[in-house]
């Protein structure tokens, strides 16, 4: 890119907030039933109808703006947006504008191993639209309002960002934080977490910021990625060839990567904003936020900390291990589970089990191993009954089947073998086999050590116990 | 028998005198007796009679409330489940109600028989009930004159005694000025006393359903099946419903009545000022003690309603697009053309004006000189009647300038069609309860008398007005040929 400019982006996400029922009525927000089945009187908008505000949506909106360690309003207000499109059953959006309920916050990003802080002006809630269907209706537009009145977060970052990769690394963050708090499902496809970005270019040094474009409804992190790349290019050649940045809503159009205006400033509406007059203001006092605090899980970043003091991990394995709850849960309970030390414990985790997902294309909620498993594995290593190598063998079969590590080790004779009798005679008959490595070896070249610990556990099936091999060869070959 | 109160057509009914069965078709002759005043959109004969037979059956089971079999409407506003539910426009002609607003789901559990849907102004905007789709209704103390509004087809039902009684909406005097105009008793209560869920809404934060009976007594029993606190309603304020008929004979001795001298001055017709003044001696008489107030706010009531209603309702009416339900236009070309035809067709003059207004004050660069300034003011207004409410009981004064108006007089001038709301606006931008109550006649027609009392004061107006109809008749008057 070209190095005179410098970027400016700040990134608007909106979440879908995980609650059971919409955010003003009782009808559910689960995602994918038959067009306009789960919309009652009050999201089809019906003559006469009243919002009623589901609490549970403050209460995710005050455990986000807590994550955040954002000012959370006593005083918020809802707010109608005024526009006209059929698939907002009331011509109006229930939103919040100025006094939303979260205020301003943070959140730490880290980028080619620096650390970064984006700030956050603030957090809404809001009501999401219905859908309109274009597709097959006789010519007609189809109207599907199972989606209106799923409540929304609106996050509102600063223009902190400057550079494509920052804006995705703050997407992840943001990501990772909502699906941790357990306020959002983070289902891009499904449209729960998507974003706008604002972004403008300035000359290198300039104080001022250039005009900015904002880009809709970007629902994938490598969208993000190519329509701010995309923006940039188009912002830097226009102004290079003598042209103006114009003040617009630009589309990304992710089959033919580019970007293609919406609306222009001069276009843009009049949404009218006023406080909605059907709901009371939000009050939040000490009480609720103490309640909601108490509530509140261990953060991330808290929570890598944690793993590295008390785990004794290192920074990589402890970042892995903390990137979802369900992982940081699922590598604490096979600790706890298996008594073995942690390191090792999270060397298996980062390892052989993420390596195998991976490759299957599963999170951990999915993972044909579960902890009880793995941690049946890990403490048969640690009690030495068989030896890491060996535990390869039988993580495979964990991954297979559905026996326990010991049906395993039963069934196949993966024991370890322990007896030094056993192991003593299989050593005499090797050093007696091999007269012409035992003489290099009492000459001092002490790297034929290893083709005798090759030899015997060759011989041994790779059952003997490593440890005491080496120290009775050690003994035999003085 | 349609003369009676409701008490006593409760009485009638439980001793066999007449069952619901019966009293219904009583009414239901009489409302086709007197369809000229067209005081009904909807007559629903069958399902009155249905819910007669229901009621009978209650009666007989001795498991009936006092509204058990009782007929009465409702204004076209509440959506009524099956049934249609026009608000008055051609936008809704079509509209049948797939719900039932909870006012409606509340008399329906006490047993009250639904003659219609009463006729009103479109979207509930208009002095006159000159704006409803549906033609104008007519007053039946003088069909050459209009009977208020919006309220205005209850009024003349009410009065005609075509209904015992029936429900009103009161934004900015819907309930009050018809009720004076066709003399009846109409009580608008306490903001968020009567639960708006189901009531189609014009300006959210001033709407607001209540009775209108022809005694206070009846008030009363009516107020007590609507009130409460209901949870689809998140402005339905939760306080405990007293019993309205309880204290109805409490004596009046040292009650404090203050008479605002902003009310009493220019505009407010001599004839009407001396029968209020005659209504006040009565009170005086009752052993109440009167003074003089002032309340300097209340003249800024009107620029500040005439921003905030159609602010509200220029949003309120959003939903009215010929996407979902209600009138569409023929073969829309486009979106743009489905919108701006349906609702350029299927709304009147009055509301468009209104949604205009509305929408002007809420645009950029207006908002702060208007819907602002008009929420600042409707804050002095509020402390302005806290504080007199704080030295005196009641509040009384005039409800209209005059009495009721010609038909087609003053529809070409929308001014003078806002001013004959003058005394009764300020009262909603505050949110306390008022009552209109028969207070004499001028020029042959009903005078109304206002008496405002504090929120959630109710029962105190209905024991106030029940005194007044204790000593006096002009309740009881019927307009000739009724």
């Amino acid at each position: 890119m070209n190095s005179q400019w410098e970027t400016v982006i700040g990134l608007e996400i909106h979440a879908q907030l995980a609650t059971q029922s919409k955010i003003f009525s009782g009808a559910s927000t689960a995602y994918g039933a038959e067009p306009n089945t789960q919309a009652c009187a009050v999201d089809l908008g019906l003559p006469g109808v009243l919002p009623v505000l589901n609490e549970e949506a403050v209460r995710m909106a005050v455990i986000f703006g807590m994550a955040i360690e954002a000012h959370i309003a006593p005083y918020s207000v809802f707010a109608r947006k005024n526009y006209f499109y059929p698939d907002l059953p009331k011509g109006y959006q229930i939103s919040q504008m100025e006094l939303p309920i979260v205020g301003i916050g943070h959140l730490d990003i880290d980028v080619d191993g620096e650390t970064k802080r984006i700030g956050i002006t603030r957090a809404h809630l809001e009501e999401d639209a219905g859908k309109s269907l274009h597709a097959n209706f006789h010519g007609l537009t189809g109207i599907d309002l199972n989606r209106a009145g799923t409540p929304l977060l609106e996050i509102v970052s600063e223009p902190e960002m400057s550079s494509a990769k920052e804006a995705v690394a703050y997407m992840r963050k943001m990501h990772e934080l909502v699906r941790y708090l357990g306020i959002c499902d983070g289902n891009m496809q499904e449209g729960s977490f998507r974003c706008d970005a604002n972004v403008s270019v300035r000359p290198k040094g300039q104080k001022e910021f250039g005009t900015r474009a904002e880009i809709k409804n970007i629902n994938s992190f490598k969208f993000v990625e190519k329509a701010i790349n995309h923006e940039i290019e188009r912002q830097i050649e226009l102004i290079e060839s003598g042209g103006k940045v114009v003040q617009e809503t630009r589309l990304y159009d992710a089959d033919k990567d580019e970007t293609r205006s919406m609306r222009s400033k001069e276009e843009a509406n009049d949404y009218r904003y006023f406080p909605d007059p059907d709901l009371l203001p939000v009050l939040i006092d000490e009480d609720f936020k103490a309640q909601i605090k108490a509530r509140l899980p261990e953060l991330p970043q808290a929570k890598k900390q944690r793993f590295k003091a008390d785990y004794n991990l290192d920074d990589e394995s402890a970042t892995i291990l903390t990137a979802s709850r369900q992982l940081a849960d699922y590598f604490e309970t096979v600790v706890k589970e298996s008594g073995s030390e942690a390191r090792i414990c999270a060397n298996w985790i980062t390892g052989d089990l993420l390596a195998a997902l991976n490759k299957a294309d599963l999170d951990i909620s999915g993972s044909p191993v579960s902890h009880k498993r793995l941690a049946g594995l890990l403490k048969r290593i640690s009690d030495d009954t068989i030896s890491g190598k060996i535990g390869k063998q039988v993580f495979e079969e964990l991954w297979q089947g559905t026996a326990t590590a010991d049906e395993i080790i039963d069934a196949k004779g993966l024991k370890q073998i322990t007896d030094t009798g056993a192991i003593e005679a299989i050593i005499d008959k090797i050093i007696a086999d091999n007269p012409g490595q035992v003489e290099q070896y009492r000459s001092g070249k002490d790297k034929v050590f290893g083709f005798f610990v090759g030899q015997v556990m060759k011989e041994m099936q790779g059952k003997a116990n490593p440890g005491e091999v080496n120290k009775m060869l050690k003994a035999k070959l003085q | 028998m349609y003369n009676k109160t409701i008490a006593e057509l409760a009485q009638g009914l439980r001793s066999g005198e007449f069952s619901s069965v019966e009293l219904t078709a009583a009414f239901l002759d009489r409302i086709k007796q007197h369809s000229g005043l067209n005081a009904y959109i909807s007559v629903t004969e069958d399902l009155a009679l249905q819910q007669a037979k229901a009621a009978d059956a209650r009666l007989a089971n001795g498991d009936a409330e006092l509204l058990t079999g009782i007929p009465i409407a409702q204004k076209d506003i509440f959506c009524t489940e099956g049934v249609k539910t026009t608000c008055g426009s051609l936008m809704l002609d079509n509209f049948i109600a797939p719900y039932n607003a909870t006012v409606v789901e509340k008399f329906n559990h006490a047993g009250a028989v639904m003659l219609g849907k009463l006729n009103m102004d479109e979207f509930a905007m208009g002095s006159s009930n000159e704006t409803s789709y549906y033609g104008a209704v007519k007053n039946p103390w003088n069909i050459n004159t209009v009977p208020g509004g919006s309220s205005g087809g209850t009024a003349a039902a009410v009065a005609a005694r075509l209904a015992v009684c029936a429900t009103g909406t009161d934004t900015g005097g819907s309930i009050r000025q018809p009720a004076a105009l066709c003399g009846i008793t109409g009580l608008k209560p306490t903001y968020g006393r009567v639960s708006r869920y189901g009531m189609i809404a014009y300006a959210s934060s001033l709407d607001q359903g209540g009775p209108m009976t022809r005694s206070a007594e009846d008030a009363a029993i009516m107020l007590q099946t609507m009130a409460g606190f209901d949870d689809k309603d998140s402005t339905s304020v939760d306080t405990q419903v007293p019993d309205y008929s309880a204290g109805l004979n409490n004596r009046l001795d040292g009650l404090k009545i203050g008479l605002p001298k902003e009310f009493f001055g220019e505009g407010l017709n001599s004839e009407v000022a001396a029968t209020l003044e005659t209504a006040i001696d009565e009170y005086r008489k009752l052993g109440a003690m009167v003074t003089e107030i002032s309340m300097p706010t209340l003249k800024l009531a009107i620029p500040a309603y005439y921003v905030i209603a159609p602010a509200e309702c220029s949003a309120n009416l959003s939903r009215f697009d010929g996407v979902r339900f209600g009138y569409r236009c023929e073969n829309p070309a486009d979106l743009s053309d489905l919108y701006t035809r349906s609702r350029g067709e299927g709304f009147g003059k009055e509301v468009k004006r209104r949604i205009l207004m509305g929408t002007y004050a809420l645009s950029a660069g207006y908002y702060d000189a208007y819907y602002i300034k008009a929420q600042k003011i409707r804050r002095l207004i509020s402390e302005d009647f806290k504080k007199a409410l704080s030295e005196v009981d009641v509040i009384m004064g005039p409800v209209t300038p005059s009495t009721a108006f010609g038909i087609g007089e003053k529809i070409g001038n929308p001014i003078e069609m806002y001013l004959s709301d003058i005394y009764t606006i300020a009262i909603n931008l505050a949110g306390v309860p008022a009552m209109s109550i028969p207070a004499g006649f001028a020029q042959g027609l009903p005078v109304g008398l206002q008496i405002i009392g504090n929120y959630f004061a109710e029962d105190r107006l209905l024991n106030i007005a029940h005194q007044y109809q204790q000593v006096t008749d002009w309740h009881q008057q019927a307009p000739t040929g009724f």
